[in-house]
């Protein structure tokens, strides 16, 4: 069966290419199709799965070899698939919840006419990001990772006949073309010191690398999982992606492609280990991208472009994890399966909630809505309960492992990583309920259609409806996921034992802080943040246009300027450079070659003139010439 | 009568040929100024053949007879042409192409 590996992204793959290549002769059956294709790809994964787990854990690592890809001198590099605990965990998280987000497409995208489309585009992202995560080898990987990023800007430029929508996809597609670079010159570091790319190569051979060489490849490949992941500095598309429709927001751009980056640095841990001051700036910037996620979550009214801070936050603190070594890398990488679930469950819900409010995303416009929306109610409660870390669900296991080990270390390290870690915790349960209580608790800012209330109420008229079947019961099982993940992954061994053949056995470290103190505070801050929301917008009424706010407020409302930042610093002087080239290439290289070509006519008009097609004129010039010629040769001779 | 005499009748010759070529319009009278041009030419040969004791001037001017006389048969055969189209053998009338 692991020989057979390859189905799992050649299914959707295929699936793909029949939609897109048959057009609208599939457009009656393509949605059911292409859910088909995703669901076959898990139902592969899940037996190849059940024999990985039949073998003994230091088996576990298979390499499957597909073909010879580029053999090229001394550059040769195979394609081959590496099924390991750590590619199954994402296999199972991308086909299970793109499975899931599919069949709630179904329901999401009846109305569209283009819906045969979208899927189509979803099952190429599910089999670009089944590439990235099997690959045997950073070029391979490289395929996927770029595989993805075109899903991304084909699905956020999805209704590309709205300009801004288009921007944000081109927004995007550029922000992480930054990042590739870094993967890519990474990888050119990799074979210029190590002469290959695989995986096991590196793996084999980092240990001989110089410090610097290795710091060098681990923070180009930060770079590039930066750009993926939408961390500082390269973070600012992400709240522009939202403009996709809102499941591609829950499989792409919460659950699955944006945690690539953490993938990509537990994956490189070979090359991480080696250079313990890539890992410092790593947990930096992951810990930097968790306030700053969070502080945006805050400040943004649009319930999707909230949720964009959100994940930014949580996938900040993947990175963080990921950031302090092999103590990290399986609560990063458990952090990111249980998150993948109730991100996935609150975009989800917010989509539902969309749905319901004629596609406003205006949480300001909501409020009341649990009567008509009980199930979508239940499940966001859910997911928010999981997501700010309430014990037994699923967010308290992982996001608590991630405190707790960020608390471990010497020196200045653990209170800054750990304090970050604590006051992130404490915002996003304050984010997180706002949220809520904006969405479904309070008085109904809205009016209802039937109402019989004068036209001068400013409240905008809606009918707000619950979801049908297709599309509550996704968002069911993911929250069945949001509550029982947690604890069930953690069960005896747990994740942590099951990966570790990949991520490698961590001794235990005891934390600057006893454990129950940790916790103590992690959920005293958490209990806090949830009672500051209740206050401002359980109890009090919200108002219908936004406060001017304080001026922390007001940059997190335009994401700490970080638009303005890009454009001052790479957006305008790259305009100022691209037009000047243009003008050097006009006025320098065609000047020179339309110069010769104009030169030539002129002189030709010129010398036009002596063809006056008088004999006599024409005898004068040769005799004129004969004469020079004599002359000339006369005055050489002496 | 030494060469230089020859040479100078010679070069005398060619000009007045060349001024008649230049100056006159009328096609027959060019004419006659190249046939001059020519035999100022065969006149010149034909000295320095003599100084130098060879025939190879000689047989250079014969040459040039024979091509000369070709050549008369042509450009006649030309100008009656011209004549008979336009009634008018001035060199300078069919300038059709000019530019």
């Amino acid at each position: 069966m692991i020989d057979l590996a390859w189905l799992v992204v050649a299914i959707p793959l295929a699936s793909s290419a029949l939609l897109l290549l048959l057009g609208r002769r599939s457009d009656a059956w393509g949605h059911l199709f292409a859910t088909a294709a995703a669901v076959a790809a898990f139902v592969v994964g899940l037996l190849v799965v059940g024999e990985v787990l039949g073998q003994s854990p230091e088996e576990r690592i298979n390499d499957v070899h597909l073909f010879s890809w580029i053999p090229a001198g001394e550059l040769s590099i195979d394609a081959g698939l590496r099924v390991d605990p750590l590619s199954l965990t994402f296999v199972m998280l991308i086909t299970f919840v793109g499975s899931l987000i599919h069949v709630y497409s179904i329901g999401y995208m009846t109305h569209d006419p283009a819906r045969r489309r979208f899927f189509a585009y979803l099952n190429l992202f599910v089999a670009a990001m089944l590439v990235l995560v099997l690959a045997d080898s950073y070029a391979l990987l490289f395929v996927g990772w770029e595989g993805v990023g075109l899903a991304s800007y084909l699905l956020i430029g999805f209704w590309n006949y709205n300009t801004e929508y288009a921007v944000a996809a081109k927004k995007a597609f550029v922000m992480n073309r930054v990042g590739d670079m870094g993967l890519i010159v990474a990888m050119g570091l990799m074979f210029a010191s190590l002469g290959t790319v695989s995986f096991s190569g590196v793996d084999a051979a980092a240990n001989g690398l110089s410090t610097p060489m290795a710091t060098a490849i681990g923070l180009l490949l930060l770079l590039g999982a930066c750009g993926k992941s939408a961390q500082f500095p390269l973070q600012a598309w992400l709240g522009d992606a939202m403009a996709g429709p809102t499941p591609v927001s829950a499989l792409i751009h919460a659950a699955t492609m944006v945690t690539a980056g953490v993938y990509l640095i537990v994956r490189a841990d070979s090359i991480f280990s080696a250079a313990p001051t890539a890992q410092l700036v790593t947990a930096c910037v992951g810990a930097f991208t968790l306030l700053l996620g969070a502080a945006i979550a805050c400040g943004k009214d649009d319930i999707k472009k909230s949720l964009a801070g959100s994940t930014m936050s949580q996938i900040g603190y993947m990175v963080l994890a990921a950031g302090l070594g092999p103590i990290g890398y399986a609560y990063a990488i458990f952090h990111l399966v249980t998150h993948g679930f109730f991100k996935a469950g609150l975009f989800l819900g917010a989509g539902s909630v969309m749905h319901a409010n004629g596609d406003s995303t205006d949480m300001r416009t909501y409020g009341g809505l649990r009567k008509v929306m009980l199930v979508t109610w239940a499940t966001f409660a859910v997911c928010w309960l999981a997501i700010i870390g309430v014990p037994p669900f699923a967010g308290f296991y992982s996001k608590d492992k991630i405190i707790e080990t960020a608390f471990v270390g010497e020196g200045w390290q653990p209170w800054v990583f750990g304090g970050a870690a604590l006051v992130g915790a404490a915002v996003t349960a304050f984010y997180m309920s706002r949220m809520f209580f904006m969405t479904f608790h309070g008085k109904a800012r809205w009016v209802d259609e039937a109402s019989k209330l004068g036209a001068d109420d400013p409240r905008p008229r809606r009918h707000p409806h619950e979801s049908p079947l297709v599309m509550t019961l996704p968002v069911v099982v993911l929250a069945i996921g949001a509550v029982s993940l947690g604890f069930l992954l953690s069960l005896g061994d747990g994740i942590t034992g099951w990966l570790e053949p990949v991520t490698g056995h961590a001794e235990h470290h005891e934390p600057v802080l006893p454990v129950p103190v940790i916790i103590t505070a992690t959920l005293v801050l958490v209990a806090a943040g949830v009672a500051l929301a209740w206050r401002q917008y359980g109890m009090n009424s919200v108002p219908l246009t936004a406060p001017t706010g304080s001026a922390l407020t007001r940059a997190a409302r335009r994401d700490f300027f970080a638009d303005d930042v890009n454009e001052a610093l790479a957006m305008r002087p790259g305009q100022h450079l691209t037009r000047t080239l243009v003008y050097a290439d006009t006025a320098v290289l065609d000047g020179a070659v339309t110069g010769a070509a104009a030169g030539t006519v002129a002189s030709g008009r010129v010398l036009r003139k002596l063809q006056n097609g008088y004999v006599r004129s024409y005898a004068a010039m040769i005799l004129a010439g004969v004469v020079i010629a004599g002359a000339v040769l006369h005055l050489v001779r002496l | 009568m030494s060469l230089m005499h020859y040479l100078v009748l010679s070069g005398i010759l060619f000009t007045i040929g060349a001024v008649t070529v230049l100056v006159r319009r009328n096609a027959i009278l060019a004419f006659m100024g190249v046939e001059l041009m020519l035999n100022s030419c065969n006149l010149a040969l034909v000295a320095f053949s003599r100084v130098h004791g060879t025939l190879t001037g000689q047989v250079m001017a014969f040459y040039v007879m024979v091509v000369a006389a070709a050549e008369v048969v042509v450009g006649l055969a030309i100008i009656v042409s011209i004549y008979r189209a336009r009634r008018t053998v001035s060199v300078d009338e069919p300038s059709l192409l000019r530019n």
